[in-house]
């Protein structure tokens, strides 16, 4: 019975990724390899050409995807990991209200978020009209349609699925030991690195893969917060998916992406390279 | 890329079996061998006459629609229901043309029914690629007289589906440009405002493949209608050189408006009735069909191959015409209606209403933006019509522009 | 240690500061559903009205899209939690035959552009001839919220002592028992996160929903169809009250934590 626990527990999970993920994903497959248009219709011809294709075509939106995906991820870990640190430690008994207060504003549509933070970031808006009336920004000083408001945009939009994991994995280190880590090094600095950082690791790689792949593989806040270079893989994804009915380059160009973050996110464990991690991660 | 033949169907006993296998091993089957070829040949009188003969009225008609495009107490519907005995069914569950189509498509290629009897979408790539997969029932024009005796002439006569075959305006639109008089000085006329260097970094341009290339052919003297690839090529050069030289901040959707409105942008692209929106309340935008072009928009009605009631559905696309209900979805709607006599209508009830209805009215009735004078309708182009090969030429052309 | 009471007293302020930064766009929100607007667009602050408040429910689709979007996210919440917390565990705890591929499984979940998920799974009932509503909505909303559970939960099991287990068990505890008085309070702050972000995911997601809806709307949907005449204000009306339900469930839950000690 012991023996066949894990089973058990992995049934239900396993049966729902069996049926609604890989079946259509192995027609996807199927698809990426096919030729031909939408009016005509599509015939399996095993064709690799739409992969290098795609390749040849976006590459520029795949790299770029993944470095906004990277420096969003970063800023996410910076931002986060104090917040996660200080609820897990200090929040008392509070710690599941702070994370709920963390989470609710994405209990309410993307669509209004994103009129608001329009209207809050405006050019002459509440902010920075307000600041260039004192003289504080020059004129023609602008946050929307730029790499940064694209960058901004996937580190707010994901920065509650990085704080909850990181949380969760410190939240289970007893206090006692930090402080007893304290008295044992020199500094708090050394405490951190040599004792607690290493126990955060879990939550660590669980925030960065739940951030870091979906934000670059996101399509909304490149169309809505950037500018004319600033398109994302996600982007082209849909547009060729949704105007252009090419499935074939559609399923191609998510396949490569998906197959580009696999590697990343493997690599990345080996350089975290943490005992519990490669364990639980990256076999 | 050359489009190969579909391959041939399985047989039906293999289908069955992989039927029977269970609805995973179904689903793989179907993609594993390809997605089926659909080009419809366009059906024949005779076929459109013995389809329409046999149907009759059902009593009931199920309307897809667009959010916030109808008045909240339905009362088109309510009336239309009072006068038909049909009752209908109203669902407001189209939010984009694309996402819309991207359902639509592997249901009725398959030859299930979507479930809608009426569905209205704009005159863009996806309605061609409806009418041209064969997903829309040929109209029977002999049980629409009031679009015959109400329909303005403009609405009749569209390169996208000529005849108006398939479809019918349910409500329209005009593509210019507006500008923020805040900051724009000039009376804005011509389209090459939008290529002026004094904006750098300051226009609006539409992401949409379809409405950018149309202005960037308007800018060249080109018809869209009558376009040709290499028109195409010379508008997407245009364009480029004017992203290239930092003039446009963002290819937008719907949002320009809001850029525009608030001086993020000083001048954009433009929709008619976004425009009249943000007039209404009081923000600093003006809105010009430029002098050398704009572009006509339509949002269509059409019946879905499938459709379990065709009849009541005709039926509900011509009651639809009467202008004293084209006038009451109108003033809901503050878009450009196809039935030019509700103009008048609204005139007439702007007399006896009082306050603030009568001013909104008037303002309605006398707007251009909901009723575009004749030099205005003189000035407008339809989207360049495509065919599916066109559009695997026409897509990139824009989309390289759009999606740097 | 005064060092360490400064440094405390700035990761303090620093967390208030990312609440606010990640609830400002709401504040506007809420004003917004205050606004007496006078024409369908609601963007420029034109008066305080009440009105909205009042006709609250006088669009009907967008009341049963709000219902709808509701029932979706509970119940798909609490099947994800169950499963999900199912598989988190067994990652996170045991050794056994096709852990790897179960690993790459959950990574792929997390990694599928939501285009391609929505369209694949449309296919996926549309050849089954299933029809779709409130159900394949529920089955999807799992399927993309499961990863982001099990991830949550497996980086809580990751290095919590079995020992504890083990005793229990020692004592004569049955499986079932062990469960529920060690393991589950153990990880608890892991389900409840994972509980959280996968509601989080099902309340506002457009893109799978838009392919494999039917014709069931959900308030997401709604919402971006109306942008294109203009999104009413009682649509930030009912944001407001969505997030004042939420603001109220976290005083309560802080006003319970006070009397428990």
């Amino acid at each position: 019975m012991r023996r066949l626990t894990p089973y058990l527990l992995a049934l239900p999970g396993w049966m729902w990724l069996a049926i609604f993920l890989v079946v259509p994903m192995a027609a996807m497959a199927s698809v990426s390899l096919q030729t031909g248009n939408a009016i005509d219709g599509y015939a399996m011809t095993f064709s690799v050409s739409n992969y290098t294709d795609a390749l040849g075509r976006y590459s520029t939106q795949l790299v770029r995807s993944l470095l906004y995906g990277g420096m969003a991820t970063v800023a996410m870990l910076a931002i986060g990991y104090p917040v996660a640190y200080w609820i897990a430690f200090k929040g008392g008994r509070r710690k599941s209200v702070y994370l709920f207060l963390l989470l609710l504003p994405f209990f309410v549509s993307f669509v209004l978020r994103t009129i608001s933070w329009n209207f809050l970031l405006a050019d002459n808006g509440i902010l920075f009209g307000t600041l260039k009336g004192w003289g504080l920004l020059p004129a023609d000083f602008h946050v929307l349609a730029t790499t940064f408001a694209v960058v901004g945009g996937l580190t707010y939009n994901w920065l509650p699925f990085m704080i909850l994991p990181i949380y969760v994995a410190l939240e289970r280190v007893d206090p006692r030991v930090v402080e007893a880590a304290q008295d044992l090094y020199a500094t708090r600095a050394a405490a951190f690195r040599r004792v607690v950082l290493p126990l955060s690791l879990p939550g660590v790689f669980a925030g960065v893969l739940m951030t870091f792949v979906p934000a670059t593989a996101d399509p909304v806040n490149a169309a809505i917060l950037g500018g004319t270079a600033n398109t994302m893989i996600g982007n082209i994804i849909q547009t060729e998916y949704l105007t252009n009915l090419d499935y074939p380059t559609a399923s191609a160009l998510s396949f490569t992406l998906m197959a580009v973050l696999l590697v990343g996110i493997f690599v990345y464990a080996r350089v975290l390279g943490t005992e519990n991690v490669l364990e639980a991660a990256a076999r | 890329m050359n489009p190969r033949p579909p391959l041939p169907r399985h047989g039906l006993p293999r289908r069955e079996a992989f039927r029977l296998a269970g609805l995973s091993a179904a689903g793989l089957a179907l993609a594993a061998c390809g997605v089926q070829g659909q080009k419809a040949a366009p059906p024949k009188a005779d076929e459109v006459q013995d389809f329409w003969s046999k149907q009759t009225k059902h009593g009931k008609v199920v309307f897809a629609n667009w959010p916030e495009y109808m008045p909240e107490d339905k009362g088109p519907l309510e009336k239309f229901a009072k006068d038909t005995g049909i009752s209908y069914e109203y669902k407001e569950v189209i939010q984009e043309n694309a996402d819309f189509f991207g359902k639509a498509d592997p249901v009725l290629r398959a030859g299930q029914p979507l479930g809608y009897d009426v569905v209205v979408m704009t005159n863009g790539i996806q309605l061609q690629h409806m009418i041209e997969l064969g997903y829309c029932v040929p109209l029977d024009h002999s049980k629409l007289p009031n679009f015959a005796a109400n329909a303005g002439q403009k609405y009749k006569e569209r390169a996208y589906d000529p005849g108006n075959k398939y479809t019918v305006p349910y409500s329209s639109g005009v593509t210019g440009i507006a500008y923020n008089t805040k900051y724009v000085k000039d009376d804005i006329t011509s389209i090459q405002s939008l290529f002026d260097p004094k904006y750098k970094g300051r226009v609006g341009m539409m992401a949409d493949a379809q409405e950018i290339g149309n202005f960037g052919m308007f800018a060249l003297g080109i018809d869209p209608e009558k376009s040709t690839e290499a028109d195409w090529k010379k508008a997407g050069e245009k364009l480029k050189e004017q992203r290239d030289n930092g003039l446009v901040r963002k290819y937008y959707d719907q949002s320009y408006i809001d850029a525009v409105a608030k001086g993020d942008i000083w001048l954009s692209m433009a929709w008619s009735g976004d425009v009249f929106q943000r007039q209404l309340a009081g923000e600093p935008v003006a809105f010009v069909v430029p002098e050398e072009g704009g572009t006509i928009w339509t949002d269509n009605m059409l019946i879905p191959k499938g459709a379990a009631n065709p009849l009541d559905a005709l039926m509900l696309m011509d009651y639809l015409y009467q202008p004293a209900v084209a006038a009451e979805l109108d003033e809901f709607i503050q878009f450009v209606t196809p039935v030019p006599a509700v103009q008048d209508l609204l005139r007439e009830k702007a007399k006896t209403a009082k306050g603030e209805d009568k001013k909104a009215l008037e303002q309605m009735a006398d707007s251009p933006l909901m009723f575009p004078t004749e030099a205005d309708y003189a000035r407008l182009r339809g989207y360049t019509p495509l065919d599916n090969k066109q559009q695997q030429v026409f897509n990139p052309i824009f989309q390289s522009v759009t999606q740097a | 240690m005064r060092g360490i009471r400064t440094g405390d007293r700035l990761l303090h302020i620093w967390t208030w500061l990312v609440i606010v930064w990640l609830s400002s766009p709401i504040a506007v929100m809420i004003l917004f559903g205050f606004n007496d607007k006078q024409s369908k667009s609601n963007t420029t602050w034109q008066g305080f009205t009440l009105r909205w408040y009042k006709e609250l429910f006088d669009i009907a689709d967008l009341t049963t899209a709000l219902r709808n979007t509701l029932v979706v996210a509970v119940v798909s919440t609490a099947v994800t939690v169950v499963i999900g917390t199912m598989l988190g565990l067994a990652l996170g705890r045991h050794r056994f035959r096709g852990l790897g591929a179960t690993n790459f499984l959950v990574f792929a979940a997390i990694s599928t552009p939501e285009l391609v998920m929505g369209a694949s799974l449309l296919s996926l009932f549309v050849s089954g001839n299933v029809p779709r509503d409130s159900v394949t909505i529920i089955v999807a909303h799992v399927l993309f919220s499961l990863s982001f559970v099990v991830v949550t939960v497996r980086a809580r099991v990751v290095g919590l002592d079995p020992s504890l287990e083990e005793a229990a068990r020692d004592l004569g505890a049955t499986a079932w028992g062990t469960f529920r008085q060690v393991t589950l309070p153990s990880i608890m702050p892991g389900v409840a996160a994972g509980a959280m972000l996968s509601f989080a995911l099902s309340i506002d997601d457009y893109v799978v929903t838009s392919f494999v809806n039917g014709s069931t709307v959900t308030f997401p949907l709604w919402i971006v169809g109306a942008v294109k005449t203009g999104i009413p204000p009682q649509v930030n009306v009912m944001g407001t009250l969505i997030f004042g339900i939420g603001v109220l469930i976290a005083i309560g839950n802080a006003i319970a934590a006070r009397r428990r000690t």
